[in-house]
């Protein structure tokens, strides 16, 4: 039991951020509420980001700023932390916010339309909306041909 | 046997010269007059083209033109030799006829979609040519399933839901066996880097492994469904619910002749006669196709309507020519190839009357036709002629072939073929005679009156009975069908 | 002198040009509404010429390296165009082309006032599809990525109907996920290797194969690029979204949006892993070839099964996407020839089909196959295109559907698979049965009523489009050789490194 204790703590980031994941996939998969998918996604898209972002950390470093005054020779003693990541996850952040925002305003019209964001009534709806391709239809009218 | 080869466009017109019509009669769609005038014009010129290229054939040249590389190694080439110029001349030639005959059923029935009806008509024609110009399997195959396409429209024709189920039939039969052409091409391709026609088959497939020759040929045979081979037979008895003109060409001549023209160019040009003879594969598929003689004429038996007893021969009819390509022997194959234009005309006679007899007698059953011969005497007599070439007797050229036919059989020892051939001949006269009998002999529930098809028809069916005669009076005539078949022999078995 | 910084930076204009076109269209849009449209299509044109250039010079004098503002890589950005995205682009610029033309009526009657954002999306959605296919960077592909389906998720839902929303909506949660997995396995790789240029990558990785990280992140790219594909199991977003479109962007999406999906499956398998890697090690190769032929059978079952144009049409598209990736995971390299031309030949046939729905969907209103009756009287033109592109479909000879056939049934034969060989040939008879629905019911039926039908053609503007896509369908289904001998042949051959240095 200690080993797998001292598994998880000695890289707890990583388990923090796979749990969150599963999280975040569960209720994209599971909610019916389309609020609660979206929401979903945002976990599932911010555990990735703390995943990028604790990579490029390392233990003792310090912020990727070139310290003022350091001579060449105790330059090459100090540790950065890895700037690229944060980077890459300052757009994956504007890539998430937009992916977001379209979502809300696609659930806005799911409402308007339907009068719910709850999926079942929608498919219920759908359903009833289009019997022209419904399968009984189309089997009623190759009868009557 | 070293043959000339002459590079020549004259092979791609003579295709294209029916494409180009189909697009005018659709332009004209709208003038019937102008547009059955581009179908003869264009009948004509192919013909003519087609004509043109008899004296270098008769020389013993090929004629080839290599059209385009479709992919890398694979081309569409066109290649005239005797045997493609056999079927090129048989095809083009009854469709002159049967253009005549075309409008004066069309025009009498008052058929709707005509303009459709021509379209397809000229498309089919392209593809025959092209099937018997094709000079590898691939261009064969492009040209096999242009024909299937382009004659789903005229079997549907009368768009009722029988028609339809008859054309999805008709479809799903020859597509299918369209899919086991293509994987049977492309594992010859797979194994022997070519597709192309030779004299003597493909060297490279003496090669691979027994079974996989065999499983290969049964692949290429169920290909080859437009023959009618009997388990796959059955989508020609359906497809008699076309207009008959169409029942005329494409189900005695274009679609089934080319079936059968593939199954004989697979046969004796990819295999070969010594891959034939020496794998012993000839003697299986004879013993089938055997079945296939027998059992379609016993089909033919029990049928009234007239087109579908016609349709059952045929498919009997049709297997005697791949028994000739199987009889390996010089004389096997001369029977073969020569019943293929001999039955072109002969069935086509019968086709003609048959339809004749639909559009003045408005009669398709045989029980109906007592005595008819009284009111179209002409028609039945060369119904008469017809079928007696049908069942191989003097003066129809039946006799010679199944003459030839006997000869192979015999030569190779086979007795049970030989037995074959003459217990179907007594079928022939079985299921022939008594439509013959009832014709002329018995007598008629009510007085007829002489009343023949229109001239447009009549002419046509007066034309194809003389030459079905001049068959058996004078087969060798220079410059005829036997001249050019004995070149094709003399091609494929090494000119002995 | 201006004309050097133009061929100099044309690699990077391919994306650029349509970025900014598309930021412009809303002030064009201010000025005229009526201009949008030349500006999209005379946007699309020089993108084509642009996408064309840079093919031919990738053919005449190889691989275009192209370093964003003098950074050289691994640091920089780079483009790096070779024959697989030289190919892949000049099919985007010209489907996109096409469709732009077409869009002028459709849209007009399908999204009346939605004109301006229509455009504006259109051009980002290239510019996604572009920037995914040209990078050379592996981050900057997951940013396009997300543009080209941000954009996608918004023409699907940009029409009036109800369903085209909730289907968008699908497809977003679909896609996130999607993009989400990609983004984890770019981060896996990026952890091991410590660079995000694909080629770098390449030469990195064969040293650390061993390591689990290595394999997780290959697995997370498989899933995620089978889900934007719309691979067999993972396909539960495509028939709505393609069903529910407009009809423009139904033609566009159908057409390009699987085709590079799938062209960024080939590039992460042979371009950042290696063959050796992907066929030998893993054998994903194989897992991907079982999917595909599974994808191609239960595609085109679903497709039988359809009454709506639309849906068949994408159900087919599912099974058309199997050929695809069949082609390519058989990895020898007349498969990887045949999968790689059926990108260009599905993009084809798909959009041409896809247009047919659209013009009839512009003129009668019906997408229901069962009352398709006499349609051939009526739009002739638009019908003969849909004959054309189903004969395509179903593989008849002289057509495009036939050379990749040929070409996949070999390459079956040559990896000795003959499971594929009855599968592929199988699939084509039952493309032959669903389109031949369609058929009958255009042409065949009511020979009383169809006398009395009338004339009623899609204007030009959608003709136009429809009628060069089919001769196209024609064109590449005779003339292969070239595209097969310039391009996909040796292509072929460096992606499966035989022939070339590691």
């Amino acid at each position: 039991m200690a080993g797998i204790i001292d598994i998880v703590y000695a890289e707890y980031n990583y388990w923090i951020y796979v749990t969150l994941m599963m999280i975040g996939f569960y209720a994209m998969i599971a909610k019916k509420n389309l609020i609660k998918k979206v929401i979903g996604a945002n976990i599932f898209q911010t555990a990735i980001f703390l995943f990028y972002i604790s990579l490029s950390d390392i233990k003792g470093g310090t912020e990727p700023i070139l310290l003022h005054g350091e001579t060449s020779t105790h330059a090459a003693d100090i540790i950065y932390t890895n700037p690229v990541p944060h980077v890459l996850i300052l757009t994956a952040i504007v890539v998430s916010v937009s992916t977001t925002a379209l979502a809300l305003a696609l659930i806005i019209r799911i409402y308007e339309e339907y009068g719910s964001i709850e999926e079942d009534v929608i498919l219920a709806a759908r359903r009833k909306l289009n019997p022209e391709f419904s399968e009984y239809a189309r089997q009623s009218e190759v009868d009557s041909q | 046997m070293v043959t000339d080869n002459i590079q020549s466009i004259t092979p791609v017109l003579a295709v294209l010269v029916s494409a180009i019509a189909s697009v005018l009669i659709l332009a004209f769609g709208r003038y019937p007059n102008i547009r059955e005038g581009w179908t003869f014009v264009a009948a004509f010129i192919k013909f003519g083209l087609v004509l043109s290229m008899l004296p270098l054939i008769l020389a013993g040249k090929t004629i080839t033109y290599t059209l385009v590389e479709i992919l890398p190694n694979i081309p569409i080439t066109f290649k005239v030799d005797a045997f493609g110029e056999l079927f090129a001349i048989t095809a083009s030639f009854l469709w002159i006829l049967t253009t005549a005959y075309s409008i004066g059923y069309m025009r009498s029935l008052k058929e709707h979609a005509q303009t459709r009806y021509y379209f397809c008509f000229a498309i089919a024609l392209s593809s025959a040519i092209g099937i018997a110009y094709s000079a590898n399997l691939v261009t064969l195959f492009l040209f096999y399933e242009m024909l299937t396409i382009s004659t789903y429209p005229l079997v549907a024709h009368i768009e009722t839901k029988e028609a339809i189920d008859a054309g999805r039939k008709y479809l799903v039969y020859l597509m299918g066996s369209g899919v086991a052409l293509l994987f049977s091409t492309i594992l010859v391709y797979y194994y022997t880097g070519t597709t192309d026609f030779a004299f003597s088959g493909i060297a490279g497939l003496a090669l691979i492994p027994k079974a996989t020759l065999a499983f290969l040929f049964v692949m290429f045979m169920i290909g080859c469904a437009k023959a009618g081979f009997m388990p796959l037979h059955s989508w020609l008895p359906a497809a008699m619910i076309a207009p008959t003109p169409v029942s005329a060409l494409l189900h005695a001549v274009a679609v089934v002749t080319a079936g059968v023209f593939t199954a004989v160019r697979i046969i004796l040009y990819i295999f070969g006669v010594e891959l034939m003879k020496s794998s012993g594969l000839w003697l299986y598929m004879a013993y089938f196709v055997s079945i296939t003689i027998i059992l379609a004429s016993i089909y033919a038996l029990s049928q009234n309507n007239l087109k579908k007893r016609l349709a059952y021969s045929t498919v009997s009819q049709l297997s005697y020519i791949v028994l000739g390509a199987l009889l390996i022997t010089p004389h096997g194959i001369t029977g073969g190839m020569l019943h293929m234009p001999y039955h072109a005309f002969m069935k086509i006679t019968l086709f003609m009357c048959a339809g004749a007899l639909i559009v003045t007698a408005k009669k398709e059953n045989i029980s109906e036709m007592n005595g008819i011969a009284r009111q179209m005497p002409i028609t039945m007599i060369a119904f008469t002629i017809g079928a007696l070439g049908m069942i191989g007797m003097p003066p129809a050229g039946g006799y010679v072939t199944k003459w030839y036919l006997l000869l192979g059989a015999a030569e190779l020892d086979q007795m049970i073929l030989v037995g074959v051939l003459l217990i179907s001949a007594v079928l022939n006269a079985a299921y022939f005679f008594p439509v013959v009998y009832i014709a002329f002999f018995k007598e008629p529930d009510h007085e007829l009156k002489y009343n023949e098809a229109p001239m447009f028809m009549l002419v046509p069916i007066v034309i194809t009975a003389i030459i079905s005669i001049s068959f058996g009076v004078w087969p060798d005539a220079p410059g005829f069908f036997y001249d050019i078949v004995s070149i094709a022999v003399a091609n494929v078995t090494g000119g002995i | 002198m201006t004309f050097d910084i133009i061929t100099n930076n044309l690699p990077a204009l391919t994306v650029i040009i349509p970025l900014i076109a598309g930021f412009l269209t809303p002030i064009i849009g201010w000025i005229n509404r009526k201009l949008c449209w030349y500006h999209v299509m005379l946007t699309m044109f020089i993108v084509f010429l642009i996408t064309a250039s840079n093919l031919l010079t990738v053919i005449n004098t190889g691989t275009i390296h192209y370093q964003f503002g003098g950074w050289a890589p691994p640091f920089g950005i780079e483009y790096v165009i070779d024959l697989l995205n030289g190919f892949v682009c000049i099919i985007i610029a010209f489907i996109g082309l096409m469709v732009s033309i077409y869009s002028k009526e459709s849209i007009k009657k399908e999204l009346p006032g939605k004109t301006i954002p229509y455009y504006s999306i259109y051009l980002l959605l290239v510019t996604g599809l572009m920037g995914m296919t040209i990078t050379g960077d592996i981050f900057n592909f997951y940013v396009f990525l997300e543009i080209s389906s941000l954009t996608a998720y918004a023409l699907i839902a940009i029409g009036d109907r109800k369903d085209g929303i909730v289907a968008s909506f699908n497809y977003l949660i679909m896609g996130t996920v999607a993009a989400s997995f990609i983004l984890l396995g770019i981060g896996y790789l990026y952890a091991v290797t410590g660079t995000l240029n694909m080629a770098d990558m390449q030469n990195i990785l064969p040293t650390i194969y061993d390591n689990k990280v290595v394999l997780a992140a290959l697995a997370f790219f498989m899933a995620g690029f089978s889900i934007k594909v719309g691979l067999f199991p993972l396909h539960t977003w495509l028939p709505d979204a393609y069903t529910h479109a407009p009809s423009t962007s139904s033609a566009l999406i159908a057409g390009l949006m699987t085709k590079v999906g799938a062209y960024a499956m080939i590039r992460f398998m042979f371009g950042v892993f290696t063959p050796a890697f992907v066929i030998d090690m893993t054998r994903m190769t194989e897992i991907l070839t079982w999917a595909a032929a599974l994808a191609i059978i239960v595609g085109s079952v679903l497709a039988i099964a359809q009454s709506d144009m639309k849906r068949m049409l994408a159900y087919s598209s599912v099974s058309q996407i199997g050929y695809i990736l069949l082609g390519v995971g058989l990895a020898n390299v007349i498969g990887m020839q045949g999968g790689l031309l059926h990108i260009l030949n599905h993009a084809v046939m798909k959009s041409a089909l896809f247009l047919v729905a659209g013009a009839i969907f512009y003129r009668t209103g019906i997408r229901n196959i069962h009352q398709f009756k006499g349609l051939g009287k009526r739009m002739p033109v638009t019908t003969t295109v849909f004959l054309i592109a189903g004969l395509s479909m179903i593989g008849v000879p002289g057509t495009v559907g036939f050379t990749s056939k040929w070409y996949l049934v070999l390459g079956s034969m040559e990896a000795g698979m003959w499971i594929f060989v009855l599968i592929i040939l199988a699939s084509s008879l039952l493309n032959l049965a669903y389109f031949w629905r369609v058929f009958d019911n255009i042409w065949f039926g009511h020979p009383h009523e169809v006398e009395k039908i009338k004339r009623d053609e899609a204007p030009l503007s959608m003709l136009i489009p429809m009628v060069i896509l089919a001769g196209l369908c024609i064109f590449f289904g005779i003339f292969a050789y070239y595209p097969l001998h310039y391009i996909l042949e040796p292509l072929s051959n460096m992606l499966l490194g035989i022939g070339v240095l590691p």
